[in-house]
């Protein structure tokens, strides 16, 4: 069965527009979080969630759904809004973002709300949960497919790479990460923190397909996942360049932005950028 | 069940032998079971199953923090994952991954840390796992069994896989005479292996056995002792504690790990909130590192033997 909601691009796009909007909205009333990184994974969440994913919002634990490991777990508000947005839950229960009781967590947690696959917080361990589920799902037979979302700060931590060598190890060609390479991390941008490049041609050496696209370019974004499905043997990176803050002109490209909250009136001028009319 | 057999006559079998054994038998009762491993099969016991189940057994190489992840993920897919390596590497270089990708989850997986304690030997400080309870015990959600033999420890490894939750296993190298009985071990359920009326030994894992010698020389001495084998550090058996300090006169708490954070401290949390006062000592490494040598040399010079015991059980009824 396949119930993945292929939906036109345009589709797509005011779907991605929604999720900024809502990740300002809860971002501004939780007075805390993380916008920049969240802002730019917005067209990546909306490509896999209302195009590339085979998932069924009605039935979150469907056996034969894509899985979708969050590995950076700060950017979860561009998670969570997709999810309501998707109707994993009602969309008025973004605003409850890290308050007490919420299922919102901080961070997010497996157990906490539908549609959320995996803990994630700590940097550099979602890769490898991606690389042991996808092979387990290899075991049993399962055709389903694993994206995992990783930061390319969370490069720097040794993890990432012992899981890369693992999954090239075990063929793992039903894994795709999708690396968001938005060149900020929470001190500076990465070139300054600790350089990654040459990203691509290091994961390469891993024995990855790896591909590069403009991750605010949904239809890119789409045709690699598309590439990746009928790669027989190799597990496949798309390194998505974005732009953090993506949509609102004050926060792209500004490694302040990565885990501070917009104020009210910072917020309204985000909403008027971020304009549904 | 008590054990009267002495010592010497006692059948005997380390306690990753005994999980090996385990292996094998757990595997063929659930199909869903998977060894992962971090280079060390051979050494951990994992290498039978390897050989009788090639498709179900995982090798992840050096990469201790990937070794945590994976066996995640494996359990996700609704595997029953074994993870096992040297303790002074999983969990110590896996912890914060254990933390929040397994135990935070609730993921049901079995870690094996091999190699516990000062009976690592020769291999020295670096290899010699003196943490490992501690670290696991504050985690919540898991559960820590540092089984005694061989036998306890494949049917540790059994329970373990039933457990539905996150388990850690110690187990060690030395081969020690078998003191459990079959069918014996249950989670969170403290074994009385010898009952006397002077005082109580608490052991946990390869000193279970030095307890049973101590208890012989104290024996000969006039003096009966009560051994208790606390496998299971956490949940722990508190009502077996509370019993030993109301019906003898002091507790002694041995283990081959740091008497901070591990059996001793576990013990004497118990008996501070129930304010059972009575002489208490905790024997085991006292905040410091081991040392290259045979395991007989090391207990000896850590003051860890059947004799150590013994004198230190005649200081705390002196007092």
């Amino acid at each position: 069965m396949v119930v993945t909601h292929q939906l036109p691009l345009p589709i797509i796009e005011q779907k991605a527009l929604q999720i900024r909007r809502q990740i300002i909205k809860m971002l501004a009333h939780a007075g805390s979080g993380h916008p920049a990184g969240a802002l730019g994974m917005a067209d990546v969440f909306a490509a896999l969630y209302f195009h590339i994913l085979n998932v069924d919002p009605k039935n979150p634990e469907w056996e034969e759904r894509d899985r979708l490991i969050l590995s950076n777990g700060h950017i979860c508000p561009v998670l969570y809004a997709t999810l309501a947005e998707a109707g994993y839950f009602p969309k008025e229960e973004l605003l409850t973002l890290r308050q007490i009781h919420s299922r919102l967590q901080g961070h997010p947690h497996r157990h906490s709300i539908a549609g959320v696959e995996n803990t994630s917080g700590p940097l550099g361990q979602g890769l490898s949960l991606a690389a042991g589920w996808a092979l387990g799902l290899k075991m049993n037979h399962n055709q389903s497919r694993v994206f995992c979302i990783t930061s390319d700060g969370e490069h720097q931590e040794g993890q990432t790479w012992e899981a890369y060598q693992f999954a090239y190890k075990y063929q793992l060609n039903n894994l795709v990460n999708i690396v968001d390479r938005n060149q900020i991390q929470i001190t500076d941008y990465t070139k300054h923190v600790m350089p990654l490049e040459p990203l691509k041609a290091k994961i390469e050496s891993f024995g990855w397909q790896t591909i590069e696209v403009d991750g605010h370019d949904i239809t890119q974004i789409i045709a690699a996942c598309e590439t990746a499905r009928f790669e027989q043997a190799l597990p496949t990176a798309l390194i998505c360049h974005t732009v953090p803050g993506k949509g609102v002109s004050f926060m792209e490209n500004k490694p302040e932005w990565h885990g501070k909250p917009p104020d009210e009136e910072q917020a309204a001028r985000a909403l008027k950028e971020l304009s549904d009319e | 069940m008590e054990n009267t057999q002495p010592t010497s006559k006692l059948e005997k079998m380390s306690t990753r032998d005994g999980f090996g054994v385990g292996l094998i038998q757990a595997a063929a009762q659930h199909d869903r079971l998977v060894g992962v491993c971090a280079d060390l099969a051979e050494s951990v016991r994992m290498k039978q199953f390897a050989i009788q189940f090639p498709g179900r057994f995982v090798e992840v190489g050096v990469a201790e923090q990937n070794l945590a992840g994976v066996t995640a993920g494996l359990a996700l897919a609704g595997k029953l994952p074994v993870a096992a390596s040297y303790a002074c590497f999983h969990p110590a270089n896996s912890w914060g991954v254990i933390r929040t990708s397994i135990c935070y989850a609730n993921l049901p997986v079995v870690l094996v840390g091999g190699h516990g304690g000062l009976a690592t030997g020769e291999d020295g400080a670096t290899h010699q796992s003196l943490e490992d309870l501690a670290l696991m015990r504050v985690l919540p959600n898991m559960i820590v069994l540092s089984p005694a033999d061989g036998e306890e420890a494949r049917q540790a490894l059994l329970a373990a896989v039933n457990a539905n939750s996150p388990v850690y296993i110690r187990i060690s190298k030395p081969t020690v005479p078998i003191h459990s009985s079959p069918n014996q071990f249950k989670i969170g359920q403290a074994t009385q292996l010898r009952k006397g009326s002077s005082a109580t030994i608490i052991a946990t894992g390869l000193m279970v056995s030095q307890a049973m010698n101590a208890a012989d020389i104290l024996n000969n001495e006039g003096i009966s002792i009560t051994v208790i084998n606390m496998s299971t550090i956490k949940p722990l058996d508190e009502a077996a504690i509370i019993k030993a300090a109301k019906k003898t006169k002091a507790i002694i708490t041995v283990e081959d790990h740091q008497i901070n954070g591990g059996l001793g401290s576990a013990v004497s949390e118990v008996l501070a909130e129930h304010q059972l006062a009575l002489p208490f000592r905790r024997m085991g490494m006292k905040d410091q590192f081991g040392q290259s040598g045979s395991t007989e040399q090391l207990l000896a010079h850590y003051h860890l033997t059947p004799r150590d015991l013994a004198i230190g059980i005649k200081q705390l009824l002196k007092r």
